[in-house]
């Protein structure tokens, strides 16, 4: 029953080396200039630590929505690429009908001007 | 790879005809120039009348047998297709209706059509749906088309308002409805509900998280038909809600809920009726008691509507509790088709009034209020005869077809040994009498008010007219439509046998 896990454990431990290593191969070799910069917190082009209540565009909403609509979509793509052999012809034309379908909603969005920032 | 491993289609052409035709009309639409726009609307009426007749072509062709498809998650039974029927000409008597009112509020967009398409396709996959996921999604095809349809005039504070409170609630029931589910799944193994209902029958279920897991699954569908205590989103977001989009959400989504409460509790849980009627014994009497109560308080008619729907719903789940009596089910066929009639009738009543509403208002007037209704006999008195034929079946007096619809249901709830449900039920619907008669006082013993003109276009009058009559000759004549609930109830899986 708990040998089922061992390969978690290896999981943690290469993890957890990787981890390590990568960043004391990081501190090591790279050149390291600290300026004010590139010391401070980053965050999608927003101040990191300001007012939650303060406006910004709502166009921001708009992109992230149609940003996750499509990844979703990728998302769907992968799992069906592995088993495209086994589902057959319907698997196909399911995938393809629902494609068509982001299709005529990606038409919508682009002629509806949803693409445009300005 | 072959053809042949695909599905047998024919139970949901209906379904993907409509999918084809609406994203069509999509995309129709953006590229139709501005003075073309009046074409989406003839062209959303012939995708709904397409779909109609291709229903009637799938009920000839499966002879009114139930025919699964999709690996059994969708249904085409003659219940489902005869709802799908109601379905389709609803929506496009909400489009007749509503055509004026929006254009005079710059809402007559591809956009509303679109919606409105898409809601109807949501509908039509709850009404065929035999697994939970596929009635899962039907739900949120029809609620999220829905919410932004009552948003649809984005200047409006109060439409917001509605849409936001029904999006956070609805929401809320869907995740309850969600929860409720995987309790199911957790006790049975299966979400097809056919196959719910023989592991279920076969009795080594843990009825703990059974029972758990319908609580939940009655919670939500409760949010979704309305009833006490699952009503608050009712009367504001009818309210809120421009008057085309209440009619809208006030017809044809009711046919879709009760459809799913059947599929729930009749075809996947059935067995569990013992259990479930006891709840929805507790929410028809509530929802019967505010609605009714509530609704006289109102001064403006489409809140009263609102309560109204509140009590109608009520008493629509009287027929849906009275079908199973002690583990017998040999009354369940004239119990579950009392509600289905009622329920169709309700759509029927709710479209006429909410349709009188439209075809009142005028540019800059909504004709929402009730005063708005004093003295509408002097001013047009076919209109003034038709909103009393509508207020009349509401009330249930006859000879309309609510009294029909009402007698129906009372007579399961008493044929069930529940006397003590069927006073009460009587006695609310007497208060209920109160405000729908108020209406008639108002427009036939008191002075005009309002002096604009009336003027519904010529298409909006004869469906009207159509839709108030039809109040009287389904009354004087119920019979084939009973008839039709009967045989449709009957096809049911798990009463066929």
């Amino acid at each position: 029953m708990l040998e089922n896990y061992f390969p978690v454990l290896m999981f943690i431990a290469v993890g957890l080396v990787l981890g390590g290593v990568l960043l004391a191969v990081g501190r090591i070799l790279a050149p390291h200039k600290p300026d004010p910069k590139k010391l401070s917190p980053y965050e999608c082009g927003f101040e990191a630590f300001e007012d939650a209540r303060m406006k910004f565009d709502v166009r921001y909403y708009l992109v992230a929505i149609l940003f996750i609509l499509f990844d979703l979509e990728i998302a769907f793509l992968f799992p069906w690429a592995v088993v495209i052999p086994d589902i057959g012809f319907f698997g196909y034309a399911a995938m393809m009908v629902f494609l068509a379908i982001l299709v005529v909603g990606f038409v919508y969005e682009w002629k509806k001007g949803a693409l445009e920032w300005e | 790879m072959s053809a042949s491993d695909l599905p047998i289609l024919l139970p949901a052409y209906g379904e993907i005809l409509l999918l084809v035709l609406a994203s069509a009309i999509l995309l129709v639409d953006l590229f139709l120039p501005e003075r073309l726009r009046g074409l989406t609307h003839w062209l959303s009426l012939a995708t709904l009348a397409a779909c109609f007749v291709l229903t009637v072509q799938v009920v000839r062709a499966t002879g009114g047998q139930a025919a699964y498809t999709f690996g059994g998650m969708f249904v085409a039974d003659l219940m489902a297709n005869v709802l799908k029927l109601v379905v389709y000409a609803a929506v496009a008597a909400v489009l007749v209706y509503s055509r004026r009112y929006l254009a005079e509020r710059g809402m007559l967009r591809g956009e509303f059509f679109v919606l409105a398409l898409f809601a109807t396709l949501g509908m039509a996959v709850m009404i065929s749906a035999n697994h939970m996921l596929a009635l899962y999604l039907g739900l949120e095809l029809m609620s999220l088309c829905v919410y932004s349809m009552v948003a649809l005039n984005r200047d409006s504070a109060t439409s917001t308002e509605a849409a936001m409170k029904y999006f956070v609630l609805g929401a809320l029931a869907s995740g309850l409805l969600l929860y409720g589910m995987s309790m199911l799944y957790g006790a049975t193994g299966t979400l097809d509900l056919t196959q719910m209902a023989q592991v279920i029958a076969v009795g080594q279920v843990n009825g703990v998280v059974l029972v758990f897991g319908l609580v939940f699954v009655v919670a939500g569908l409760s949010f979704k038909l309305g009833v006490v205590p699952f009503h608050m989103w009712i009367p504001d977001v009818y309210h809120g809600a421009p008057n085309a989009m209440t009619l809208f959400i006030s017809t044809a989504p009711k046919l879709a809920a009760f459809a799913m409460a059947v599929r729930m509790l009749v075809n996947g849980l059935i067995d569990l009726a013992g259990d479930w009627q006891q709840m929805l014994v507790v929410m028809a009497v509530l929802s019967m008691a505010l609605g009714n109560f509530a609704a006289i308080a109102q001064t403006n008619i489409k809140r009263m509507l609102a309560y109204s729907t509140i009590s109608h719903m009520g008493f629509m789940l009287l027929g849906l509790l009275a079908g199973v009596v002690g583990g017998n089910r040999f009354s369940a066929p004239d119990a579950y088709s009392a509600a289905m009639f009622y329920t169709v009738v309700y759509v029927l009543m709710s479209l006429g009034s909410f349709g009188m509403v439209l075809a009142l208002s005028r540019a800059g007037f909504e004709a929402e209020e009730l005063d708005d209704y004093r003295g509408l006999n002097q001013r047009d008195p076919w209109l003034a005869f038709l909103m009393l034929l509508l207020m009349f079946a509401l009330a249930g007096v006859p000879p309309t077809v609510g009294f029909y619809a009402k007698l129906a249901v009372i007579d399961a709830v008493i044929k069930a040994g529940q006397i003590w449900l069927a006073v009460v039920a009587v006695l609310l619907s007497l208060v209920g009498a109160f405000y729908y008669l108020r209406v008639v006082k108002l427009m036939y013993f008191d002075e005009p008010r309002d002096a604009g003109p009336i003027a519904p276009g010529r298409d909006v009058r004869w469906l009207l007219s159509a839709n108030g009559l039809a109040m009287l000759v389904l009354g004087v004549m119920p019979g084939s439509l009973m008839a039709l609930c009967l045989v449709a109830v009957q096809g049911l899986y798990p009463l066929a046998r």
